[in-house]
């Protein structure tokens, strides 16, 4: 099986997309002529023209706001806003048209869109170029939230994006594009809502995904040397959430590890920990954990970003002190 | 701006042929004019809940308007929409179910007032965020442009619009991709309570949109055949794909922003002087000079729609709420749904 | 047609409206849209017009009225229309409005939150019942602090009857955790076992690390009752070996009759024997209370039974009314119940002497510890084999030494050896426990 990069996997679909629905164009800032700024799209003017591939002015809210339109009319637009930090910007058009049109029109209207954008932090590119916001995202309904790991993730999970008639905000990690993984070659889908067991374990349950799955899993082979047997759980996507699978996995070790990027307050791990206590409160043998983002806004030193984000030792630690 | 003056229009409208149905015209301002009463009435009388934001006064520029669009052209509009929902042939027994919020209403009692939607009709809101339906008018337009069609897309505004982001964004997007958009703001000159004077550095909101190279009118928002003469004359390049054009439609609403509003804002005496240029009364007028129509037709039409608003105000109070348990259905479009 | 004028809604948050000015009156002609009055809200005021013409025809509020949005105001109707109905002005409820209760503010209705809660429930008797003094293996007067387990260990010892308060936890701070639990022994479910079966499964050692260890609650109580009973009663032991052949030869007679969980075991016997010898040597029934001893009534005779990591000794309750079988019965239940933490108050609380068994064990004989507030004790050993001379031959008979031990503040030894005296006769005539 062929061992290619996650950027590699998100092109791949990309193009099988344009090839087979002339419905599908692809909107966002810099995705044509300069190839896009995490070169996803490198190549695709050439090879589509510019119906197919548009590079957009820097005007987040018109360019969501009238990939909406365009798929109100029955088109199956992706947008793609260069970073998750300047989908603030659009943060209107996306919590007050897409996630409601369906709902509000009384089921006539579809939002067939998909929203592709970078998230995460570890670059050095300061405060406000390292927001990880997923969980404000995931916090609408009406949205779909898809937070890929691996290559093989991104491939299978943006098929499904695209085949989907409701709005998916699909959310990439800065510092995975050239992650390395299998990938098949052929097309395929990945469902929504369905976790990945990345590695079986016993002892303790940790769960993450995107960046932090990684962090989860080194943090596993580090315990797993100290005779502590990690079960890793990749969610894949937050919304819909995988929750039969975290309770199984939690039955299963009795204790829980959420490992996110985000800011720890009011973050999705809390989320998480709240469906473990109360539908699986008799299976714990600890509370449930959170190895988060730390509430500060994000620094530009090496050391202190490092310090701000959840590292393998902090995972390693926590679990220590669970067991 | 082209500015065309009372005279050309006057020769455009007789040079155009038959030029429109003045009777029809009519006829769907009156029908707009006693729906707003009635749904008044009705929210007085506690039928009807949360914001009320009724059209009267501005009647011409809706009907004017989308009389002269075809029925499949689309139409985005903002939360005073029940005179373009009405102009584009939604029956006011469902627009008025859904102001009460019954399950039978324009959009099942999800949307309320603010959110009506009609697929069929080619009416598609209703938005509550001022400007933020502009980047969707641009996106249906997009839409139509990318499949090939030679169908618009017409986005209503208030002159509340013309200072957010959004407007701009809208405007220079469209323009730049020459969008098939048709953007007719109607400037009753209140942003809710707020003269557009006190807060815009450029008050002429023509000119907010000749600065993105858009070719801008300002036409007669209280004069029905102005403003079809200037939207038939107007789609015609934005059909042809020559990009967007901007009508500003100058009116006045009779009553307050909502119903809850007390009007300190605007004196008496100015709403009296633009009471006398009701374009309901001048449309009838100029019929009854021509001879085009009498006293009894327009006494008949009256009583018509006193029984149609009658009607709609019945429906509404007969019809069920929604029930409880239809609380989640279409968060998400099913793929069982197809 | 008769046109109800309400106070209006105005606004979402409107409830009520004052009527400042009429400015139309009785008799006078209205026309749709004409302003009929003025109003007060507390944002501002406002005029208010007639939604339909005709001929002003009653006012029913007056100038200056506060009246809640919905309510009617005045008719406005054709000069013909009988409006008698409205004669008592605004109290008559709105004909046309009549499905809506006056319509407030907000959309919703009164809602059930807006009743009173009901009173709560007077407290149960339950917790009437005094704090018992504490039993062997149970907290002192002041209330345990509460259990650190969590909440997969509580649901597996609840499962399995398991008694937390035995346990201790190896999580993090103490917290009893799944581990704990699930190496905890499954309880011991049969009585103490018959004789001459197998040697019963020894008690687990508990698995101590080196270094200091905590005691648990159990044991605290049990090194306080023992040190006390130690310091304050002067025992004094008897010993005597019982001839308990004719004693087993009965009790497999009376077994064959029996279900199988209803059997009979060496212990029943012993303590149908005490009960009996108690009745007839009333002064080893009685408690110490400080310097008063109380004489008893009924036999309450305590059972010792082992349990991980200590013991409790409950009471069988009036034994010397019961027969045998019923006590066979009961001490097999509350065996079971000891090891699930289910034993009643009483039991717990009024034994008057005390039985203490390790027959099951091979020990040979037991001298035991006299229980606070009780004045005597009776050791039990194993049943042995032994030669003994009958009929001048030596011959095999079966012998169980057994202990009494006393408080010399309450009897003598010479009491004391008619008492034990009797005992050893009941059991070597087992009939005497059935008649």
């Amino acid at each position: 099986m062929p061992d290619i990069t996650y950027r590699e996997a998100l092109r791949q679909t990309l193009r099988y997309q344009l090839q087979h629905d002339e419905r599908v164009f692809l909107m966002g800032e810099d995705i044509g002529a300069y190839g896009g700024s995490y070169a996803v799209t490198k190549g695709f003017l050439e090879e589509f023209g510019e119906r197919r591939v548009k590079d957009t002015p820097i005007a987040e809210s018109v360019v969501v706001g009238a990939g909406i339109g365009a798929a109100m009319a029955g088109l199956r637009p992706m947008v793609e806003l260069m970073t998750i930090n300047f989908s603030l910007l659009a943060i209107d058009q996306i919590v007050n048209n897409a996630s409601k049109l369906h709902y509000m029109s009384n089921g006539q209207i579809d939002v067939p869109l998909v929203i592709r954008m970078a998230g995460g932090a570890g670059s050095q590119l300061g405060a406000q170029h390292s927001h990880s916001l997923e969980s404000w995202y995931a916090h609408v309904p009406g949205l779909k939230v898809v937070v890929p790991a691996t290559p093989y993730d991104a491939k299978g999970l943006l098929m499904t994006a695209f085949q989907d008639d409701n709005p998916v905000i699909f959310i990439e990690h800065t510092a995975l594009y050239a992650s390395k993984g299998d990938v098949p070659e052929e097309p395929y889908s990945l469902p929504f809502g369905k976790a990945e067991v990345y590695r079986a374990g016993t002892d303790v349950t940790l769960i993450g995904y995107s960046g932090s799955l990684h962090q989860a899993f080194r943090a596993a082979k580090q315990l797993e040397a100290e005779g502590i047997d990690c079960e890793v759980l990749n969610l894949r996507t937050l919304r819909p959430l995988d929750t039969d699978a975290i309770l199984a996995s939690v039955r299963k070790t009795n204790r829980a590890v959420v490992i996110e990027d985000d800011w720890e307050f009011g973050g999705f791990g809390g989320e998480i920990a709240a469906i473990i206590q109360e539908h699986a409160f008799d299976d714990l043998d600890a509370p449930v954990l959170r190895c988060s983002g730390a509430d500060v806004p994000m620094p530009y030193a090496a050391e202190l970003e490092q310090a701000a984000l959840p590292q393998e030792a902090d995972i390693v630690r926590l679990v220590r002190s669970m067991v | 701006m082209t500015r065309v003056t009372q005279q050309q229009r006057a020769d455009a409208r007789g040079s155009a042929g038959a030029g429109p149905d003045r009777l029809q015209l009519l006829h769907t301002m009156m029908k707009i004019r006693r729906f707003e009463e009635k749904a008044a009435e009705m929210y007085a009388r506690g039928r009807i809940h949360g914001f009320l934001h009724l059209y009267i006064g501005q009647e011409a520029v809706a009907t004017g308007a989308i009389a002269a669009l075809r029925p499949d052209d689309y139409i985005v509009s903002h939360y005073r929409e029940h005179g373009h929902a009405i102009a584009r042939g939604l029956e006011p027994n469902r627009i008025m179910a859904e102001l009460f919020g019954k399950e039978t209403g324009v959009t099942g009692g999800r949307g309320g007032s603010m959110h009506l939607f009609d697929v069929a009709k080619s009416f598609l809101g209703g938005y509550a965020i001022v400007a933020g339906h502009m980047p969707l008018a641009c996106g249906l337009a997009l839409a139509e442009q990318y499949k090939g069609t030679d169908r618009i897309a017409v986005n209503f505004l208030g002159d509340g619009a013309v200072n957010e982001g959004e407007f701009h964004e809208a405007l220079n997007l469209a323009a730049v991709w020459k969008l098939p958009v048709l953007f007719i703001c109607e400037n009753n000159r209140y942003g809710m309570g707020t003269d557009i004077r006190r807060v815009s550095s450029v008050v002429e909101v023509y000119k907010r949109a000749e600065a993105y190279g858009i070719e801008s009118e300002q036409v007669d928002g209280m004069n029905v055949l102005d403003v079809y003469e200037a939207a038939a004359r107007l789609a015609k390049p934005v059909r042809a794909g020559e990009g967007p054009r901007f009508i500003e439609a100058m009116c006045y609403r009779f009553r307050g922003h909502s119903t809850a509003d007390a009007e300190f804002y605007r004196s008496k005496d100015e709403v009296e002087r633009w009471r006398r240029l009701d374009p309901i009364d001048r449309l009838q007028k100029q019929m009854l000079d021509d001879g085009a129509i009498d006293e009894e037709t327009i006494r008949t039409i009256a009583a018509e729609l006193e029984d149609v608003t009658r009607e709609a105000a019945e429906f509404a109070e007969q019809s069920p709420a929604p029930p409880a348990e239809s609380l989640y259905r279409d968060v998400y479009k099913d793929p069982a749904d197809a | 047609m008769i046109s109800e004028v309400v106070m209006p809604q105005m606004g979402a948050d409107m409830t009520e409206g004052t009527v400042l000015r009429w400015l139309k009156h009785e008799g006078e002609a209205v026309t749709r849209g004409e302003i009929i009055a003025e109003i007060e809200t507390d944002k501002a005021n406002v005029e208010i017009e007639a939604f339909e013409g005709g001929v002003f025809r009653k006012a029913i509020a007056s100038e200056g009225d506060v009246v809640p949005v919905g309510q009617i105001i005045a008719i406005v109707a054709a000069p013909e229309d009988d409006i008698s109905r409205y004669a008592n002005g605004a109290a008559a409820a709105p004909a046309t409005d009549a499905k809506r209760a006056p319509a407030t503010g907000a959309p919703a209705q009164t809602t059930p939150y807006d009743e009173r809660p009901p009173t709560p429930p007077a407290p149960t008797a339950r917790r009437a019942e005094p704090v018992p003094p504490a039993p062997p293996a149970a907290e002192p007067q002041t209330a345990p602090p509460r259990l650190r387990a969590s909440p997969v260990a509580r649901r597996i010892a609840d499962e399995r009857g398991i008694d937390l308060r035995l346990l201790r936890g190896t999580g993090p701070d103490g917290r009893i955790i799944k581990r704990d639990v699930e190496s905890a022994p499954a309880p011991v479910t049969s009585a103490p076992p018959p004789q001459r079966a197998a040697p019963p499964a020894p008690l687990p050692a508990p698995t101590v690390a080196s270094g200091r260890l905590v005691p648990s609650k159990m044991r605290q109580a049990i090194a306080r009752r023992m040190a006390q009973s130690k310091r304050e009663a002067p025992h004094y032991y008897l010993l005597l070996d019982v001839d308990m052949t004719d004693a087993m030869a009965f009790r497999k007679q009376a077994n064959a009759a029996l279900a199988e969980d209803a059997r009979i075991t060496v212990n029943d016997l012993v303590v149908k024997a005490c009960a009996i010898a108690l009745q007839r040597h009333p002064m080893f029934n009685v408690t110490i209370d400080g310097e008063q001893l109380i004489a008893h009534d009924a036999q309450n005779v305590c059972i010792a039974i082992a349990l991980d990591g200590g013991l409790i000794a409950p009471a069988l309750l009036d034994t010397g009314r019961k027969p045998l079988a019923q006590i066979a019965r009961e001490a097999s239940d509350l065996a079971a119940r000891a090891r699930g933490g289910a034993l009643r108050q009483p039991e717990l609380t009024e034994g008057t002497f005390s039985i203490t068994n390790l027959g099951a064990y091979g020990v040979e004989a037991l001298i035991g510890i006299i229980q606070p507030p009780q004045t005597a004790i009776l050791g039990v050993g194993t049943v042995m084999p032994r030669p003994a001379v009958r009929d001048g031959g030596v011959v095999a008979r079966d012998v169980m030494k057994v202990a009494l031990s006393a408080d010399h503040r309450v009897t003598d030894g010479a009491l004391g050896a008619q008492f034990l005296g009797e005992i050893k006769r009941l059991l070597e005539q087992p009939l005497a426990l059935v008649l």
